[in-house]
């Protein structure tokens, strides 16, 4: 029976492992097993951490035995994006300038699963620094998406959404800046759930968009989210936008009811761009949640489509100033000839970044040049408080917004860094929860005629992920298994 | 409003960006910074006037601690990172004569 234990989730795997009827060591063992069938392929991680793992999975198994870790996380295998810290386990972001870093600290939301009695099986490819949504500006190759390996995984948590979908891990974590764990796990048909701003410390997350940056579960179905949430949400005083919450009882929110839910669809998700075939699964799903009980409405969010250039200046601005500590000194790629000083940062940050990263980093460094400030850096803020206005407004009306994740599902390989602003068009569902600070999860509600998974965004209102979560496991109940 | 970026901002830009950008690699800076200006340029259609700018969603104010040492020395496993180390410090090349 050894060899399925990769298959499941995460709260059965570690039942079983509570209960004896499993080691932590057969769980891995099956792990292991699938990453090494299936790597090859799929190239979901960066780095693997296998004789690690072993030896902590010793010690969480004297645990388990002695009953000292009865977390329901206890001696489950995890996957974590490579852009967490992990101490004494390389850490790249997908960068050749971090090709040989290796953190002498963990970040927090990995130490709590590790508190938890958690296993890291490994680091998970990603798109470098978190620019993109393909997983293709890693500098270390792309991932393929196990549902179809000729198709991007999404990104830019890429090689997390795929570890899940591919069985290559019970769950694993993901960053979200402008939607980089919704949006893989749309096209990977996975569960991914980015929190409200500041539930989940940033301390160790190597920043992007400081402002934005959320990390978050993705996994194999919606109790493995609310289990995961509860497990990483704390107050950190290492995260100084670290929010204190007492209200991190995700699991109790697993409650098949949404009788009176009041859902809003906003139409102008709706219009062009949308591809068919996701707007008729999307709308299905919403239609199974009115016949359960919901009260479904249409209504004009409106500004949606100022969200994505003003999360391009803002996200840039803030990664043009995060990236400068990366200047060839203190750790990670130093060119190798070099006249002077700053010969040598600017050198190394050129060989060291891909283009993507230095694309975002210039334009940075222009929205927020003296003259250009206001224009660009000032407006974009200003226009941030315009969306986050329309939210408020939205949820005075609504518990919960529905929509699409994504307009397409998952292109191929190959189709999309070659025009960055169309690339850049296929965050206009998921961006504006970021700039509002909102929590939002998405998960599958169908194939498209190709066999591709669709997936089905809900944004919640600040602080009310427990509203998601109930939502989306009764969603669940209703689909039945995907 | 098409954005022309100029031969003098892109080697500005690619001063406060700290990259060095070869003739090739400047001309396609200055293309997709033209290009995305433009397109940021659509948020001028949104009257923002008395709207105040928004760092962040939630009301956070400074975090104040007592500056107090908590992390130990752990000064071999840092300068282990480092691309070149001299006597227990991090080398760079000399700034000066």
């Amino acid at each position: 029976m050894s060899e399925r234990l990769n298959e499941l989730t995460a709260g059965a795997l570690g039942k079983k492992i509570q209960a004896k009827e499993v080691s932590v060591k057969e769980a891995l063992d099956a792990t292991f097993a699938a990453i090494d069938e299936k790597e090859e392929s799929v190239h979901a991680y960066i780095t693997l951490n296998r004789d690690a793992a072993y030896k902590t999975a010793d010690e969480v198994q004297k645990k388990i035995d002695a009953g000292e870790l009865t977390s329901p996380l206890a001696g489950v295998p995890v996957a974590i994006k490579d852009n967490m810290c992990t101490e004494g386990l390389k850490t790249t972001c997908a960068s050749k300038i971090l090709y040989n870093f290796i953190p002498t600290f963990t970040s927090t939301a990995v130490e709590n699963l590790q508190n938890a009695g958690a296993i890291i099986l490994g680091k998970t490819n990603m798109d470098e620094f978190a620019m993109g949504s393909t997983t293709e500006t890693s500098a270390f190759g792309v991932t393929r998406n196990p549902r179809d390996i000729t198709r991007v995984p999404g990104g830019s948590s890429g090689g997390s959404a795929a570890a899940v979908a591919a069985d290559e891990c019970a769950y694993a974590l993901g960053s979200d800046t402008g939607g980089s764990i919704r949006q893989p796990a749309g096209y990977c048909g996975v569960v991914g759930l980015k929190p409200t701003y500041g539930t989940v410390s940033r301390y160790g997350l190597i920043a992007y968009g400081s402002s934005l940056d959320q990390i978050g579960p993705l996994t194999k179905d919606v109790t493995d989210t609310a289990l995961i949430l509860e497990a990483i949400s704390s107050y950190d005083k290492k995260d100084s936008t670290s929010v204190n919450r007492t209200d991190t009882d995700f699991t109790s929110a697993l409650v098949n009811d949404v009788k009176c839910l009041k859902i809003g669809i906003p139409r102008d998700y709706f219009g062009d761009g949308l591809d068919p075939e996701v707007a008729a699964a999307v709308k299905k799903a919403a239609d199974e949640l009115k016949a359960a009980g919901a009260v479904v409405e249409e209504f004009d969010l409106s500004l949606v489509k100022y969200a994505i250039p003003a999360y391009y200046t803002i996200a840039d601005a803030e990664a043009s100033s995060n990236l400068e500590r990366f200047d060839g000194i203190k750790y990670g790629y130093r060119a190798e000839d070099f006249t002077d000083l700053h010969d040598l940062y600017k050198k190394s940050r050129s060989e060291g970044f891909g283009p993507e990263v230095q694309r975002r980093i210039m334009l940075g460094s222009f929205v927020l040049s003296s003259g250009y400030y206001d224009a660009y850096y000032l407006k974009a803020l200003k226009v941030k408080a315009l969306i986050k206005k329309a939210f408020d407004e939205a949820f005075a009306k609504y518990d919960l917004i529905l929509g699409p994740v994504a307009p397409t599902t998952a292109p191929e390989l190959g189709k999309s860094l070659s025009d960055p602003i169309k690339m850049y068009l296929g965050d206009i569902y998921t961006i504006s929860v970021n700039l509002a600070g909102l929590p939002g999860i998405c998960l599958p509600c169908g194939r498209d005629s190709k066999g591709l998974p669709i997936g089905l965004q809900l944004i919640g209102d600040c602080f009310k992920e427990s509203t998601l979560i109930r939502t989306a496991y009764t969603y669940e109940q209703l689909r039945g298994s995907f | 409003m098409a954005n022309v970026i100029s031969d003098e901002t892109i080697e500005y830009v690619g001063i406060l960006s700290k990259l060095k950008l070869d003739d090739a690699g400047k001309e396609q800076a200055k293309h997709d910074l033209e290009q995305m200006l433009d397109y940021i340029d659509q948020l001028g259609e949104l009257d923002t006037d008395g709207v105040e700018p928004m760092t962040h969603v939630h009301p956070f104010s400074n975090c104040f601690r007592e500056d107090v040492v908590t992390n130990g020395d752990d000064r071999e496993n840092i300068l282990k990172n480092a691309p070149e180390e001299k006597d227990n410090m991090f080398a760079v090349p000399r700034t000066f004569d």
